[in-house]
């Protein structure tokens, strides 16, 4: 029991926690611009699908991982885009519109890899070249597990680079406070001569750019393809963190370092101790309906949340 | 409501959705082009496929209507699910974890209560079926009444946790150890419902015993009946739809909204549980891990389509059972577009749906394009959804 938890926690824990966290950190700050803003995004799944879909399909027809990467971005603008205009304009229902959309993104990169790779369960595998290359931040000669922890894909840096830079964004700049006007309260903030829509859509185009480079990390980081529904309720635990983090880039932050932390604890278990592969995998899901009920702390969401605002 | 839909009225609640499926279609026949086939022969194949009475040598079939039928037959009952739940003011995106959680516990007392008489064991895994769903739902239900929390965020993560649960059940506790399959073992063979060929023999009616179409497609044609007296014709119903569409004015005339969100989400678990009814004792007899492939997000979108009205249910499980049913066919006899097309075309479907005021403003603008008429914009109905 000892030797096998010794197994399970040590230092390499570390460099697997953040890369598993990675994915979710960037999709969650996505759902984060969307949410403050004041518009529901349980489109995370199928934005990050279509990134996911998009950076390996790029990456296979040009060779090069950057030019999937940012293929991915543009992808996942897109599919802001389409929720943008369907909750903002059209003022969809914001989570039909999200069910739509996660929908469309289970059947849409199925399609096309047929047409254009002839099978619909996987883009071609790409070569060891091709993935997104390791960058190396510190590199302490006499320890090689340590050396791990800073030897990761370069988004696993953009991730803790954009979180600092969500929280400025939103704390200290003018688009920021902004977000958070038309989040909270988009009459008052329309009386101030703020478009709301403007921002709701700018607001939501980030966000799908960000849970598509998520997605990517997964087809073109840690993998070297596409597979059918690859991120496989990532955009939902994405979506728990930014509840269980209130709605706040650090408590987002530690939510997905604390869900990525579970992953790997359970990865790393599988067969070795008694407690099931499926209850670790629930955690995240049955944290945030407990945060959600107010048992731990409350977690109230931006209070216009889920409103489409008329101009009167 | 009156005691039928008036011709106009009718007419009215069609419009909308036949203008987002033809919008649907539309770009779903751009994409098939850009994909390089030919958007008429994939649209004749799936139309055929669903609804054809004749095979491709000239002989009478059943086939493609027996499994259009089939196909729509859980599609029902997530559709009722959602729509029931929206009457309520609730969206409840839980259908896929309740009717998980229900199809296993049909199986587990069709497979453990086998000392029953079969008329018993039959009903008792249908109750079963419909008791898990329903407490699946209740449960996010109560999270909202008792605590205010988001019902949908709630039912998400609890399609998650049931999905979970239910596999560790098979795998740990109920799997044939020697199956490589996740799958339970069989359930007694009297507890089974009979397929529509047995039905339809007695009337003379050849129906073929391969397709799967069974009693349960009649059971939720009258779900969608007794969903529609329920809503319509009782004061439960009607108190049901009054915490719905406007919350503090029943709870000001004596309705709790608290005990109706309750009601509703329980109600619209146990429908969606009768996808497990379908599953397990008109199909597979026995409980089948991943089983379904999305029948309660397609529930989300029926529901819309359907207007959330029972009726209008039934023809939109139709609609999307036939395409289901053509899929397969797309996926076969076409080089390049597959199945998934089926997919796309659902999603699309929802999206135009829930843009009905983009149809609204375009169906405005025609109006005043014709000489000699203003018509003031229609206004848009149905009950709100509550946001906590």
């Amino acid at each position: 029991m000892n030797e096998s938890t010794a197994d399970i926690f040590n230092l390499t824990l570390i460099a697997s926690t953040l890369r598993l966290a990675t994915p979710l950190i960037l999709a969650a700050l996505g759902g984060l611009y969307a949410e403050r803003s004041g518009v529901i995004n349980i489109a995370l799944e199928g934005m990050m699908l279509a990134g996911a879909f998009t950076a390996a399909t790029m990456t296979a027809l040009t060779g090069n991982p950057w030019v999937g990467l940012l293929a991915a971005i543009l992808s996942g603008m897109l599919v802001g885009l389409i929720h943008a205009a369907a909750t903002v304009t059209w003022r969809a229902d914001q989570v039909v519109s999200g069910t739509a959309i996660n929908l469309l993104f289970l059947g849409v990169p199925a399609l096309l890899s047929g047409a254009l790779f002839g099978s619909t369960g996987a883009t071609p595998q790409l070569t060891r070249d091709q993935v997104l290359p390791d960058l190396t931040i510190f590199n302490p000669a006499n320890s090689p597990t340590l050396a791990s922890i800073f030897n990761q894909k370069p988004l696993v840096y953009l991730a803790f680079i954009l979180v600092a830079l969500t929280g400025y964004v939103l704390a200290r700049t003018r688009f920021g406070l902004r977000i958070r006007a038309v989040g909270e309260n988009p009459e008052a903030a329309d009386t101030a001569g703020i478009v709301v829509g403007r921002i709701r859509y700018a607001a939501v185009l980030i966000s799908g750019a960000l849970a598509a480079l998520g997605g990517a990390y997964l087809s073109i980081g840690q993998n070297s393809l596409f597979t059918r529904n690859m991120t496989a309720g990532r955009g939902f635990i994405a979506l728990a963190a930014l509840i269980f983090g209130k709605w706040n880039p650090t408590g987002t932050l530690l939510a997905c370092l604390f869900f990525g932390l579970a992953e790997a604890v359970s990865i790393r278990m599988q067969g070795t101790v008694s407690i099931p592969n499926q209850f670790i995998q629930m955690i995240p899901y049955l944290l945030t309906m407990v945060v959600l009920a107010g048992f731990i702390r409350r977690s109230a969401p931006p209070r216009a949340l889920g409103v489409a605002y008329i101009k009167e | 409501m009156g005691k039928l839909l008036t011709g106009r009225r009718l007419t009215g609640e069609l419009t909308y959705p036949l203008l987002a499926v033809m919008a649907a279609f539309l770009i779903g026949g751009v994409v098939v082009l850009l994909i390089g086939e030919n958007p008429l022969t994939v649209y004749w194949l799936l139309l055929t496929s669903a609804f054809g009475l004749y095979d491709a040598l000239g002989n009478f079939t059943w086939d493609n209507w027996g499994y259009t039928l089939f196909y729509a037959t859980p599609l029902i009952f997530t559709g009722l699910a959602v729509a029931l739940a929206f009457q309520c003011g609730l969206l409840n995106i839980g259908a896929e974890g309740q009717l998980y959680v229900a199809a296993f516990a049909a199986a587990w007392v069709g497979f453990t209560l086998t000392g029953l008489p079969g008329v018993v064991l039959t009903v008792l895994a249908i109750l079963a079926a419909m008791l898990a769903g329903g407490l699946w739902g209740a449960l996010p239900g109560w999270l909202k009444a008792r605590f205010g929390a988001h019902e949908v965020i709630n039912t998400i993560m609890l399609n998650f946790v049931a999905i979970g649960l239910v596999s560790y059940l098979t795998q740990n506790y109920f799997k044939v150890p020697s199956d490589p399959i996740m799958q339970t073992g069989l359930i007694a063979e009297k507890a089974a419902l009979p397929r529509l060929a047995v039905l339809l023999a007695p009337l003379g009616i050849d129906f073929p015993g391969r397709i799967p179409l069974n009693f349960t497609f009649i059971l939720a044609l009258l779900a969608a009946f007794l969903v529609w007296f329920f809503l319509r014709r009782t004061s439960w119903g009607y108190e049901l739809r009054a915490a719905g569409a406007n919350p503090a004015a029943a709870e000001y005339a004596g309705i709790s909204v608290r005990r109706q969100i309750i009601l509703a989400m329980a109600i619209s678990g146990a429908l969606a549980g009768l996808v497990g009814v379908n599953e397990v004792l008109g199909y597979r007899y026995r409980y089948y891990h991943d089983f379904s492939p999305g029948y309660g997000f397609a529930g989300i979108a029926v529901a819309l389509l359907g207007r959330n009205h029972p009726f209008g249910v039934v023809l939109a499980a139709l609609l999307f059972g036939a395409l289901n049913r053509g899929g397969l066919f797309v996926d076969i006899f076409t080089d390049r577009v597959s199945k998934d097309l089926v997919q796309v075309l659902q999603a699309i479907i929802i999206l135009f749906v829930a843009i009905e005021i983009f149809f609204r403003r375009g169906v405005v603008t025609l109006r005043q394009l014709l000489p000699g008429r203003t018509t003031a914009p229609p206004e848009l109905e149905g009950p709100g959804r509550t946001t906590s």
